[in-house]
């Protein structure tokens, strides 16, 4: 698969950039305001040029566009981006097709956190380093931390699946005590429960500023790690052999992961599947080297979780659904077709 | 290969957001599920124990006798029925009440749950009548009666539970004068207002998350009674939702509603400073004029004898925006 010349990989890299530049225009254009489609897309020209341009939208319509439209579509951005990238990482990092970006507890750990500040009344999830965000992502690299220090206990020659059983069992810890939290106070039981099946509400920009610095430096160097990942999957020996120092790598990438699920996690709650189908489809789509997967994996991911959103801001209009309840309703049957058609070719 | 990929990728998404739609319908069921199912059953109990038809004019046969309302010892793990039981002066049956029946003061609050129930918890205050907002199974087991008064859907429920609470405890009379004197400062509410050509419109928050509830629920009944339109009727036309559906942001700042009723106040510490601040709510008339209202959370979500307040504080509210308008 590594044989592919270098041109192919650029017209992939391309063809990911225009999906993901088609997804943000389509998700810009629709919403459950009519808005002058021409007048959007100036609007956004307008956003990014220097100059001033006259889109024709009214007061209102421009604030639309400019503070809950745009925002909501570059949190997408970087969610999807940062969810479907660590859930490559962490399935390079575990020779584990099931991996995901919670499967060391981030999920357990961050509703935790979350649950946490909703019951104690000390956020609401929205804003610039709420506490909810604070403890959902404490919480989350928390579990993870808990995770590799039991992980590392056990088996040495098999680390990988005694992390992941580890994962699991500090998975259901947390979440007892998340449930009985909740159990105590009922009163922010639909906090709780939006909050778990994820969001892109947004205060404005807050939130992408927030999340941006952190998902722009860890999706480098998850970028960049593509090749380690890469000897990583031959085998934990024979990446030894090769010169990696297997034990070392493996905790850099999963800090890195790590850190980019929770901080995306922390902004936006438990959104299902993304980290799961997007690597995957790529890898289907596009082989197994991680030097194509992760980037595509970013681009792939970035442009699912806008495409998601669209349907889940519009899909019962005026109403929202839960965009975790869009990821796993669509995502599913997806990666089933994706699965069937990689079988046959 | 890989244009085709893309492109079937691309259709693939496609399809599947054109083809959403009904199907997603029912995954997401809202949280009325539970009090839905809970009706039913409890309708049910209810028939058997209480008499079915306490009518407002005329007296209700007291179902139970001197001597026994003297042995009545009552757990109440609805904090709902706990307003109605102390404001029809059945309080001091009361022996104990869950963990968030904080109102009135005088109840005796204890660590019981009135969401999960726990039957051996309750039986320890050797109750006569447990009263609760759905039923709570076991509780016929240790011989306990339970008398179940589920969230009300209309306005009348309130009503009919106050008075078969008062034939429970052999308060008939209190509890007629309750609902009288709640029907009488209800009306008066609605007396005052004054006329409108073009009737008013609201938002309803149930969290900053934009829940919302529409006209079809307990709470919108009070709002269409003062005279109000709902904006978050068009999120939830055919009940898909059951009256409580999360709002798109986009939409009602679109739909710009005149009035903003907060009932998220002490859940999520929202105020009219904290919606007039939400990026693009600048350009709501509510947040332009003033018409943010902050409401309890608990005195709205309940449907108590603190229902006049709510219908008072709105009711000013409207009153408020009328003549400002008028002005």
């Amino acid at each position: 698969m590594n044989t592919r010349p270098a041109a192919t990989k650029i017209t992939w890299l391309v063809g990911a950039a225009v999906f993901v530049v088609v997804a943000i225009v389509t998700a810009l254009v629709i919403g459950p305001t009519s808005i002058d489609r021409t007048g959007t897309l100036l609007e956004l020209f307008d956003a990014v040029t220097p100059g001033d341009i006259d889109s024709g939208l009214n007061e209102r319509q421009i604030s639309i566009v400019r503070n809950l439209r745009l925002p909501r579509i570059a949190l997408g951005l970087l969610v999807g981006a940062a969810l479907a990238t660590a859930g490559a990482t962490y399935q390079g990092v575990f020779q584990n097709p099931l991996a995901d970006p919670y499967l060391l507890g981030v999920a357990a750990g961050g509703g935790l956190g979350a649950t946490i500040a909703f019951i104690y009344d000390l956020g609401d999830g929205r804003g610039f380093l709420d506490m909810v965000q604070i403890l959902a992502f404490i919480g989350a690299l928390s579990s993870v931390a808990l995770t590799w220090t039991i992980g590392v206990l056990g088996d040495r020659t098999r680390a990988s699946t005694s992390l992941i059983l580890a994962g699991v069992a500090v998975a259901s810890f947390f979440t007892a005590i998340q449930t009985f939290l909740q159990q105590q106070d009922t009163d922010d039981l639909r906090q709780v429960y939006t909050w778990f099946l994820g969001g892109l509400n947004t205060s404005g920009w807050t939130e992408v500023l927030q999340l941006f610095p952190v998902a722009a430096i860890c999706l480098t160097l998850l970028a960049l790690a593509g090749r380690t990942l890469d000897i990583l999957s031959v085998g934990d020996d024979e990446a030894s052999m090769l010169g990696l120092s297997v034990g070392r790598t493996r905790i850099v990438l999963v800090v890195v992961a790590s850190l980019l699920t929770a901080a995306a996690v922390a902004v936006s709650g438990l959104i299902a599947f993304v980290g799961l189908i997007v690597p995957h489809t790529v890898r289907l789509l596009f082989g197994s080297s991680y030097r194509v997967i992760v980037p595509m994996s970013i681009a792939v991911g970035a442009g699912f979780l806008v495409l998601s959103d669209l349907v889940a801001r519009t899909a019962l209009t005026p109403a929202e659904l839960p965009i975790g309840v869009v990821t796993a309703f669509f995502g599913a049957p997806f990666f089933v077709v994706i699965l069937r058609t990689a079988s046959r070719t | 290969m890989k244009i085709r990929a893309l492109v079937a990728l691309l259709a693939t998404i496609c399809l599947f957001a054109a083809a959403c739609g009904s199907d997603a319908d029912s995954t997401v069921t809202g949280e009325a599920t539970p009090e839905t199912t809970a009706d039913t059953v409890a309708e049910d109990v209810m028939e058997d124990e209480v008499p079915s038809e306490p009518s407002n004019e005329e007296p209700v046969e007291t179902s139970t006798t001197v001597e026994e309302v003297a042995d009545l010892r009552i757990v109440s793990v609805s904090p709902t029925a706990t307003e109605m039981l102390f404001a029809i002066g059945a309080g001091e049956l009361v022996v104990a009440v869950d963990s968030f029946s904080y109102f009135p003061e005088e109840a005796p609050v204890t660590d019981l749950s009135g969401f999960e129930p726990n039957v051996e918890a309750i039986a320890g205050f050797d109750p006569t009548l447990v009263v609760s907002s759905a039923p709570i199974e076991g509780l016929d087991v240790v011989g306990v009666e339970n008398m179940v008064l589920p969230a009300a859907i209309t306005i009348d429920d309130v009503y009919t539970q106050i008075e078969q609470l008062g034939a429970a405890t052999g308060h008939v009379g209190e509890a007629a004068e309750l609902v009288g004197q709640m029907q009488t400062d209800i009306a008066a509410v609605i007396d005052a207002l004054p006329a409108r050509e073009t009737p008013l419109s609201y938002y309803h928050e149930l969290d900053n998350t934009l829940y919302s509830v529409t006209s079809s629920t307990f709470i919108g009944e009070v709002y269409t009674m003062l005279g109000l339109v709902n904006a978050a009727d068009a999120a939830d036309p055919d009940g898909e939702f059951f009256g409580y559906p999360q709002l798109n942001e986009e939409f009602l700042v679109t739909a710009d509603p005149d009035i903003i009723f907060l009932a998220d106040t002490v859940c999520c510490e929202q105020t009219a400073e904290t919606v007039a601040a939400r990026p693009g709510w600048d350009q709501l008339q509510a947040v332009q004029n003033g018409n943010i209202v902050e409401l309890n959370d608990d005195v709205v979500s309940r449907w108590g004898p603190r229902l006049v307040e709510f219908v008072e504080v709105a009711g000013a509210a409207v009153a408020d925006v009328a003549l400002v308008a008028a002005s």
